[in-house]
């Protein structure tokens, strides 16, 4: 085909206004603007101190290099090295010593902080905490100040409570502090406050105050990561490579464009789509020609993302139960480029019976969301204990379906992964804890995701199956991501039942118990139904039942 | 689901081959897998045959999308082409018409293209040839209709209309709740 090129020659001005001063892209900067751990206030506080401190025979070391004689060409090369070993030497001494000097400082900055305070400050009794929330709650810096206080004092409750006061006393005025400063009811704050120790905790909390930074993941059915990080950079967007961990993400840092409406954006190059996104589908890790299913997949950005990983090979299964929300899903399919997607509307409860036989499913369940906080702040106050029940119910329920849809006799797969934007407990681990309970079929495998905490085996009371530590958490403190949870299962062969000889059995000394009545029982008829409710049982717990007996 | 029937597909094909020509035949006749076209509550679908056998295990309710979406009919039997379309036809169109970077936003707010925005276009493009837009870095971006063939359009001013606007991508975010 032949294209004629018409007014060309007036083409170089009229790009250019669009194209901007070309600006250096880097891929291998450092990301601490923004990037890094979020540190709370109270942490730098006491740590910057000792930073100031100067190390007593730093000294020592600088006048090295004034005896020694002459340089000559003979030695120069010695001589250098002999600096270069005493440099590490003086270096390595001097970063001993700051740890050192930190050490000490941290407790002698603390000691000082103690006396200061403890003339004003002391923990309300309970009939105080009354009158002061019948005055309409305290001002927002002694609540601050007494946070502090009470952060210090549960660090090194023997040392520093006050006589004759509880350590449940102290913990329970820090938790209506901080329900009361971050605004939180104090049902979901105590429920947080329980997952971290004390500093964390508060750590947690102030890392959901900050938003996390805005993320794209590069469409690779359409362009590559670097040509698509050049093309917005030209547009006026500031990005870099969100981590080690995935070879898609671009974290943005600022733009002049809205980067939800630029022409790369609707011409599918890329997903707006927060980091912890990524993670369940990385753990996932769909191979090519593999049937998928998602089970709640809207707006698309994880399902598009199997979709992009298969190659647009196999075929992807997204389902959403709310019908107004495979709108934009369907859209977002389209955008993308993915042509291999069956959208579908339908309760994930009811999957195995629509289809099953996939070789990887991700559940992606409905959740709270107290890991995605700073986003969306409404989760602090509209939470109750009753939510958490009806949504760790739900979770149940849809675990086990998601397994009963994965095929064990697939080749390449057999795989699940679970995953919730939530940090509690009763979401994730006891609903992991709960699927290998029902399904002794299923086993925890690794996820395969290089950073991560590992999941809880044990919680308040609570025993877990020791193979949940495989499992992996992210928080926001941590990771700067969203609080998140991964686990991943293998689904195995559904085992023959080992208690075949056992059930007939106990049938047998049933039906001999029940022959010397005259009522007119027969045990024989009954044994069809027994023998079908049986089976049903051994189904349901993911055992294969035995074979029909012939008759 | 089901396949269209003859008038169906002819009202379809009529359609595509208005941008891709003779080259309708590759998306009947495809290397890789055999493709087919359902029809799905007044939509279009492309799809591969694998997938689609799949699909028929969704219900007729619950099923939303499979494939590609290419485009609906009407009510009267008239046969919309969707921007859902545009990838399979940027691989086979036959007509191109490439914008430049100032142009590229007022075509993704639905305007139509104007002579002053035009960077290049195919060769002996007649007068009313369906066409699809592409940014100057070749990012397909809808498709339309010429207004003038190309030889007619040097003569014209800058502000004189050269494509008239059928669908864009900007489409994506302005009518999703009608698109889908």
């Amino acid at each position: 085909m032949v294209q004629g090129d018409l007014d060309s020659d007036d083409e170089p001005e009229d790009d250019e206004p669009l194209r901007g001063a070309p600006q250096e892209f880097d891929f291998d900067s450092d990301e601490d603007d923004g990037a890094g751990p979020i540190l709370s206030t109270a942490r730098i506080s006491k740590q910057a101190r000792p930073a100031t401190i100067v190390p007593s025979n730093s000294d020592e070391d600088s006048s090295d290099s004034d005896e020694g004689g002459k340089i000559t060409m003979a030695n120069i090369e010695a001589r250098s090295r002999a600096l270069d070993e005493a440099a590490a030497a003086g270096a390595e001494i001097d970063a001993q010593e700051l740890r050192q000097a930190a050490l000490e400082a941290s407790d002698d900055d603390i000691d000082m902080e103690e006396e200061d305070i403890d003339g004003e400050l002391r923990l309300p009794t309970v009939t105080e905490r009354e009158e002061e929330k019948n005055k309409g709650g305290p001002d927002v810096h002694t609540v601050q100040q007494r946070m502090k206080h009470c952060v210090r004092v549960l660090g090194n409750f023997k040392k520093r409570a006050e006589k004759g006061r509880l350590r449940h006393e102290y913990t329970e005025q820090l938790i209506s502090d901080i329900a009361s400063y971050y605004g939180y009811n104090e049902f979901l704050a105590e429920k947080l406050f329980q997952l971290f120790s004390v500093a964390e905790a508060i750590e947690f909390f102030e890392a959901n105050e900050v938003p996390r930074p805005v993320t794209i993941r590069t469409n690779t059915l359409r362009t590559r990561r670097r040509d698509l990080a050049q093309a917005l950079i030209n547009r006026g967007v500031n990005l870099e490579p969100i981590g080690k961990w995935t070879n898609v993400g671009l974290q943005i840092f600022e733009s002049s464009v809205p980067v939800g409406a630029t022409p790369e954006y609707l011409a599918g190059h890329y997903m707006l789509q927060a980091a912890s996104s990524f993670l369940p589908v990385i753990a996932l890790s769909p191979q090519p020609n593999e049937r998928v299913l998602d089970m709640a997949s809207a707006p698309g950005g994880k399902a598009t993302h199997i979709a992009a990983l298969l190659q647009n090979t196999g075929v992807v299964f997204a389902n959403d139960a709310n019908k107004a929300r495979t709108k934009s899903l369907t859209a977002n399919v389209h955008r993308l480029g993915c042509k291999n997607v069956v959208v579908c509307s339908y309760d994930g409860r009811e999957f195995p019976k629509v289809m099953g036989g996939f070789d990887r499913v991700l559940l992606d369940a409905p959740c709270s969301g107290t890991g995605v906080i700073s986003k969306d702040s409404s989760v602090k106050v509209n939470k109750s204990e009753r939510d958490f029940t009806l949504l760790s119910h739900l979770q149940k329920q849809l675990i086990l379906c998601a397994i009963d849809s994965v095929s064990p006799e697939s080749k390449t797969g057999g795989y699940l992964v679970y995953s919730t934007c939530s940090v509690t407990v009763d979401e994730n681990e006891a609903v992991v804890d709960y699927a290998l309970r029902k399904r002794p079929n299923v086993t925890l495998v690794d996820t395969g995701l290089p950073f991560g905490r590992e999941g809880f085996t044990k919680y308040r009371g609570k025993v877990f199956n020791p193979s949940i530590g495989l499992t992996r958490r992210f928080y926001p403190h941590a990771h700067n991501m969203d609080g998140f949870f991964v686990a991943k299962f293998k689904i195995g062969k559904r085992s023959k039942s080992k208690t075949i000889s056992e059930v007939n059995d106990v049938q047998m000394t049933v039906a001999s118990a029940e022959s010397g009545d005259e009522i007119g029982f027969d045990p024989n008829e009954d044994k069809v139904y027994i023998e079908k409710a049986k089976r049903r049982q051994m189904k349901a717990k993911g055992l294969r039942p035995p074979p029909r007996e012939k008759e | 689901m089901r396949p269209l029937t003859e008038e169906e597909s002819k009202a379809v094909f009529t359609k595509l081959a208005n941008y891709i020509g003779k080259n309708l035949v590759h998306l009947i006749d495809r290397p890789d897998e055999t493709y087919c076209f359902r029809l799905h509550k007044d939509r279009v679908f492309y799809v591969s045959e694998s997938s689609m056998r799949l699909a028929i295990s969704v219900a007729r309710p619950n099923l939303i999308s499979l494939g590609t979406c290419f485009g609906k009919f009407s009510k009267s039997g008239k046969f919309k082409l969707h921007i859902t379309a545009l990838d399979h036809m940027a691989q086979y169109a036959k007509f191109k018409v490439w914008i430049k970077p100032n142009g590229e936003m007022p075509f993704l707010y639905g305007n139509h293209v104007l002579k002053a925005h035009l960077g290049r276009i195919t060769e002996d493009t007649p007068e009313h040839q369906g066409v699809v837009v592409y940014s100057m870095n070749d990012v397909p971006l809808g498709f339309g209709v010429t207004a003038r063939a190309t030889i007619d359009t040097r003569k014209l001013d800058p502000t004189s209309i050269i494509v008239f606007h059928q669908a864009d991508v900007g489409e994506y975010l302005r009518d999703e709740d009608t698109l889908f």
